[in-house]
């Protein structure tokens, strides 16, 4: 079974049809690549994945378990999360509490347990604090804990959304546009984050207009471009796509 | 002096014993230093701490601007008389009817949250004032066809808070001393203010907290984090309806007295001032907020004495010189203090954030200039 399916998502805004007809399979394991031109739909998609957008027809699916009429939280606690194009970090909090919010989804102290601060609360806060070290190790923010998330490098706020992202435990997780704006350099660093994370066990989906690392980095990728689907498969293959040239090149498909 | 600051910041728990002290021994040094007129203002101070860290829970944590705080109050006011006082000839014990009307308040909250939590800023704002104003209107009129909340006379009588038979309805005489009932309502405010204290304090620095402070950074990603944004704000909502509740039962037994006057559009905003003069989400911030703007009007109150002592008459109503200083009060602080006397951490990195923002822009601007 898939990890995560769309199936003929359509999303209209008024008139316009941003997605129509939508279709994608993402296996577990994978890296899968979602590119096409500015406006193609691409964060349309992503937001109708993540219960951000309600979608006007079709079905996401997760795991099998239908997902689209299920709010954002919800999706992340069934273990899908992701990342904002426009990095939406809390900005006045430190990068170390950026990633302990992240945590929220698979702790549980309520109310009660967090006036009285029992055993329980406190060694469920000790465990959200460790992991949140550890993940800001993981993704190479050590040391950078206290700093505010505002103050970071840009780069390093790609990195710190991230691991947020990653405190939600997630199965499958989705990066919008994780490398723009950064340099070669910086770039690579990313990539090869992106495989130790597939090696870590966590499926990515990825929208990216970097096409040499989105060729490089890819099991398969899909072309959107109007808000249709115009080609799937192996990076190669879609790289010489007719229908794909034309669409990021112009002309007649 | 900072030697001294220093030395205590070093020993937490001397200036714990120290402050407890001084908290037990306040009532006596206003009540035989100031007189008991003090004391009274004292108990008040202590009332509008309590509300101050509720509304700070729903403004200063969750980022919810509410306007209509004090209808919670009036909520929890009401239904003390209703249930202790001769209105409906009910005279429940007051350890029953004060939780009842914590709680009612804080269903208030939920039924009042739950339609409008999804609008956001102003638009929650505007709503809050309505529902504020309504409760106030309805208290009003309730007079007819049933009555319900005696009208603009108000309902009076309400049973004094009474402890193991203790009643603090009457002075006592002890040691060749005449102890007023407002020493035993300054303990019994105090205990609930600290206990009102505990919880904002413990909650803050909680998973419930650091929620609250993403809900009110970007509710967006918030959601994304796997939170449920809506619960959580209407958990903030029902919890500083509560101490609002709790804070009205309070008011309506220790004045014996209420009507709508007490619950004007006026005591919202004052209460919303006391946490934005202070340091919203900063605990003590608020506190000193509440402290600062109950003592000030009173203290201004001997300006009126002063005028008529040295000029023979009152050129100047301190009432209005109240209103005046308010504002500059206001204004100063917009200028100098932006986050608030004691900011929380949060607050200041946020102003810092702008203006070294603008910092940057400015330098910006010199180097392509150059």
């Amino acid at each position: 079974m898939a990890l995560l399916s769309v199936d003929n998502v359509s999303k209209r805004f008024g008139g316009i049809n941003a997605l129509e007809a939508v279709s994608l399979t993402v296996e577990a394991g994978e890296i899968y690549g979602l590119i096409g031109p500015n406006g193609a739909g691409k964060t349309t998609l992503f937001n109708c994945m993540t219960g951000l957008y309600t979608v006007t027809s079709g079905a996401v699916r997760l795991e099998g378990a239908e997902v689209q009429a299920l709010k954002p939280h919800q999706i992340v606690k069934r273990g899908f999360a992701r990342t904002f194009q426009n990095i939406r970090l809390f900005a006045n909090m430190t990068a170390l509490e950026n990633v302990m919010v992240g945590r929220h989804a698979r702790t549980r102290a309520n109310v009660l347990g967090a006036v009285l601060r029992c055993r329980k609360t406190r060694a469920e806060e000790t465990g959200i604090r460790d992991r949140a070290h550890e993940l800001l190790r993981y993704v190479g923010l050590a040391g950078k804990g206290r700093t505010l998330a505002s103050h970071l490098a840009y780069g390093d706020q790609r990195r710190l959304e991230i691991a947020r992202a990653l405190a939600t435990e997630p199965k499958l997780l989705a990066l919008d546009e994780p490398v723009a704006g950064m340099n070669p350099n910086e770039r690579q660093q990313m990539g090869e984050l992106f495989r130790k994370l597939r090696e870590g066990g966590v499926t990515l989906l990825l929208i990216e207009h970097d096409v040499k690392l989105v060729m490089g980095l890819c099991d398969r990728v899909a072309v959107l471009d109007y808000g249709r689907k115009i080609a799937e498969g192996p990076a190669e293959a879609v790289r010489n796509d007719p229908a794909v040239i034309a669409a990021y090149l112009g002309g007649e498909a | 002096m900072n030697l001294v600051l220093e030395s205590l910041h070093r020993r937490p728990r001397l200036v714990a014993i120290l402050l407890a002290v001084l908290l037990a021994a306040l009532p006596f040094l206003m009540g035989f230093g100031l007189g008991n007129a003090w004391l009274r203002v004292l108990d008040f101070v202590l009332l509008y701490v309590l509300l101050a860290i509720g509304l700070n829970i729903v403004v200063g944590y969750a980022g919810l601007l509410d306007l209509g705080y004090i209808a919670f109050y009036a909520l929890g006011a009401y239904l003390y008389a209703w249930l202790a006082s001769p209105h409906f000839g009910l005279h429940l014990p007051f350890w029953a009817v004060l939780p009842i009307g914590a709680a009612f308040a804080g269903l208030f909250g939920v039924l009042l949250g739950a339609p409008t939590l999804r609008l956001r800023g102003d638009y929650l704002a505007i709503v809050t004032l309505g529902f504020g104003e309504i409760i106030r209107i309805f208290m009003n009129n309730l007079n007819a066809p049933f009555n319900l909340t005696n009208g603009p006379q108000g309902m009076n009588l309400i049973d004094p808070v009474s402890v193991a038979g203790f009643s603090f309805g009457r002075p006592l005489h002890v040691f060749g001393l005449t102890l007023p009932p407002t020493y035993f309502h300054y303990y019994l405010f105090l205990a609930f203010t600290l206990l009102a204290i505990f919880v904002a304090w413990r909650l803050q620095d909680s998973r419930i907290g650091r929620a609250w402070g993403a809900i009110r950074e970007d509710e967006v990603a918030a959601a994304a984090m796997g939170i449920n944004t809506r619960n959580l704000k209407l958990l903030a909502f029902a919890m500083g309806a509560t101490f609002g509740g709790l804070a009205g039962g309070l008011f309506a037994a220790f004045q014996g007295f209420i009507s709508p006057e007490s619950f004007t559009l006026w005591e919202s905003i004052l209460v919303l001032c006391m946490i934005v003069l202070g340091g919203m989400g900063n605990i003590p911030g608020v506190v000193l907020g509440a402290v600062l703007l109950t003592m000030i009007p009173e203290a201004l109150r001997y300006l009126g004495d002063l005028q008529r002592a040295t000029l023979g008459q009152v050129v100047v109503d301190p009432a209005d010189l109240r209103m005046l200083l308010f504002g500059v009060a206001l204004v100063a602080m917009m200028l100098f203090r932006p986050a608030g006397l004691l900011p929380s951490r949060q607050r200041r990195r946020e102003f810092a954030a702008e203006e070294g923002l603008a910092e940057q822009v400015q330098a910006n601007l010199y180097d392509t200039r150059n």
